[in-house]
């Protein structure tokens, strides 16, 4: 009865050490999950930020801007002009 | 170790006195009910109030935190950015904490970019919060956290950046400091973009690190990105073309719209006065309006083309039919309407080319009111497009009962019915889509949309087309309006403004077209407001600026041109024949 008892007892030890651990494990691995997520985050932020300045600078008032006076081009005339037909 | 004369408890004399019974049952009783208390308390707390008290207590470390969801960005049909949200901090401050020395004050506010004593002053107000200053840039907040100043806080918002500027300030609108559309397709498609912020519920151990996460309440749900049908190449072109033609006519203001005639998308809208949604100090409402769609304005003679068209209808004339015009006015009860000059016969065709009151009324008194208002109905006059863009007008259109004669004359030619420049353009597509009117939309669609309406027949559209490339030709009101290498067609229009009942010597000139010809691709519709330079026809003035968007336009959609007018080479291609430049009639 009491190796029984003893036997039993060892058990439930064990088994609350694994809860502990469990749970240690999972705080963990969650802290670790919301460090990603953060990331993500993050990384959405810096996109949108990248997106903002790729459309700053390709702004057509610039991009007009460098293309007349920095790379002198012009319209060209309607003389100038080749229309190739038949191509969709 | 007895001291002589000392009494342990037991034997103290005093014990032998015998009290009185009652005193000793006093006491007990006290204690009973003392203890009586406390175990109802106790029970009363573990028991009947726990939940209260858990509750409590998991309120100490568990919180609920919101998880943010960005604004959808909104694009143009090429899928560039025009409007997109990124993160900015607020900057606040609980002033009773905020206890700081001279030297925090200055470099705050240097940070801040605010003035010191403006700095003090905010932190000296009474209360528990304060804002410093709102939506800073992600650096300097960052810099502001290092230096760890009791008492300021940062919170982290959205603020929505537009970078295209004023360009397209009109159609996108703008958010309010919270994030939320106030105007234009910001708040026309407020909930397609507004993302739903999430919230969950989780566990912060001592230092505030999140250790456990108990439950989602709410997933968020970032807003949608809404992709516009506006082309900004062909937005970027109207909106210099129309600066320039502001500029040059000393106008008020002034519109462009322009749509596709394949898929009824709008293609660019531009209006100025413009601002910078940027930076909205000092805004009026002039610069605000989207008069495209907001304001109403009498079209004038652009009306004539569907009194034309609704002749040709019915049948009683051909576009060959003369109509005699002279003496170049006509008299309808007391009043009176004349044309610019005295034209002689016109045939119908003419009549249009020449923008002529006289020969446009003389057609208009055939028609029942009953059947020239159906016609306006059906085009879409006096009722909102339904566009969904807040504010959009539907102009006004009497009904037919209360028509008297002289005012259906003056409808004729676009007086005593109003409009949005939009309508107008909305309207032409009739002309350049075989008489079929389609419902305009704001946003990009794949496919042709439904809801297509015949308002005329195919070859009154068509018939209507070659009438219309006359008057941008020689002997038309707008030869300005002609773009080399395209064949296009349109109507001049100018207006004498209406204010406060009377017509006054200000005026509204249009122009609205399409182009190409042959195949047209583009609804163009210029509205320039009130043009003091001297110069106020609208082929003068509306028609070079409809010549100049629509020349780049067609160049950047890529269209074929019909119309060589100089030497064109013309390479490879399976020798389709090309329609000859417009003739000279």
């Amino acid at each position: 009865m009491i190796r029984m008892d003893a036997f039993m007892l060892m058990i439930v030890v064990a088994s609350a050490l694994g809860v502990v651990a469990s749970q240690h494990q999972a705080r963990k691995t969650y802290v670790a999950l919301e460090r990603e997520q953060t990331r993500t985050h993050e990384l959405e932020v810096e996109w949108g930020q990248l997106q903002l300045e790729q459309s700053t600078w390709a702004t057509l008032a610039r991009v007009e801007r460098i293309a007349r006076t920095r790379l002198e081009l012009v319209e060209p005339r309607p003389g100038q002009m080749i229309v190739i037909e038949g191509v969709k | 170790m007895k001291k002589p004369g000392a009494v342990t408890f037991n034997h103290n004399p005093l014990l032998a006195k015998g009290l009185p019974v009652s005193r000793p049952r006093l006491v007990l009783i006290g204690l009973l009910l003392g203890s009586i208390t406390l175990v109802a308390r106790a029970a009363y707390l573990q028991g009947f109030n726990n939940d209260f008290l858990k509750a409590k207590g998991e309120s100490r470390y568990a919180r609920v935190i919101e998880i943010p969801a960005t604004r959808g960005r909104i694009t143009d049909r090429n899928g560039d950015i025009m409007a997109v949200s990124t993160p900015v901090s607020s900057i606040w401050a609980i002033p009773p904490d905020a206890k700081l020395t001279p030297s925090d004050t200055r470099q705050l506010a240097g940070l801040l970019e605010m003035e010191v004593e403006d700095v003090s002053r905010r932190l000296a107000t009474q209360g528990d919060f304060v804002y410093l200053k709102r939506q800073l840039s992600p650096d300097i907040a960052r810099r502001i956290a290092e230096l760890k100043l009791p008492g300021i806080h940062q919170q982290r918002e959205y603020r929505r950046y537009y970078p295209s500027g004023e360009v397209m300030a009109h159609v996108l609108g703008f958010t309010g400091i919270d994030d939320k559309g106030q105007e234009g397709v910001e708040l026309a498609f407020e909930g397609d973009l507004a993302g739903q912020p999430g919230s969950r519920r989780v566990i912060r151990d001592r230092r505030g690190q999140i250790v456990e996460d108990v439950e989602s309440i709410r997933g968020p749900r970032d807003g949608q990105d809404v992709a516009l049908a506006i082309d900004v190449k062909l937005q970027y072109l109207a909106h210099t073309a129309l600066q320039q033609a502001i500029e040059t006519h000393k106008a008020k203001a002034g519109a462009i719209v322009v749509l596709d005639v394949r898929s009824g998308e709008v293609l660019a809208l531009v209006n100025a006065p413009t601002f910078n949604p940027n930076n909205r100090a000092n805004l009026s409402g002039a610069q605000l309006r989207n008069r495209v769609l907001t304001d109403i304005y009498e079209p004038g003679s652009t009306m004539k083309p569907f009194i034309a068209a609704l002749a040709l209808e019915r049948g009683f004339v051909k576009a060959e039919t003369v109509i005699n015009t002279d003496p170049g006015r006509i008299t309808i009860g007391r009043a009176t309407i004349s044309d610019v000059k005295r034209h002689g016969p016109l045939t119908v065709a003419q009549v249009i080319q020449k923008s002529s009151n006289v020969g446009t009324v003389r057609m208009a008194q055939h028609f029942a009111p009953d059947e020239m208002w159906r016609m306006f109905d059906s085009l879409g006059f006096g009722s909102p497009l339904g566009l969904g863009f807040p504010g959009e007008v539907g102009g006004r259109l009497r009904a037919a009962k209360t028509w008297k004669p002289i005012e259906q004359a003056t409808m004729s030619f676009g007086h005593g019915i109003s409009a949005t420049l939009m309508q107008m353009a909305h309207a032409y597509l009739v002309f350049a889509r075989d008489g079929e009117l389609l419902p305009l939309t704001l946003t990009r669609v794949s496919e042709t949309p439904t809801g297509a309406k015949q308002v005329f027949s195919v070859a009154t559209a068509r018939k209507m087309r070659e009438i219309l490339e006359l008057a941008t030709g020689p002997g038309g009101t707008a030869p300005k309006a002609q773009v080399p290498g395209y064949r296009v067609a349109g109507k001049t229009g100018t207006a004498h403004k209406l204010e406060g009942g009377r017509y006054t010597n200000k005026y509204i000139s249009s122009f609205v077209g399409f182009a190409p010809v042959s195949d047209p691709r583009i609804v163009v519709a210029v509205m320039i407001d009130e043009p003091t330079a001297g110069k106020h026809y609208g082929g003068t003035v509306a028609a070079p600026v409809f010549s100049r968007v629509t020349e780049g336009a067609l160049r950047a959609l890529g269209v074929a041109p019909d119309a060589p007018l100089v030497p064109l080479q013309v390479a490879g291609g399976n020798g389709e024949k090309r329609e000859t430049p417009r003739g000279n009639m």
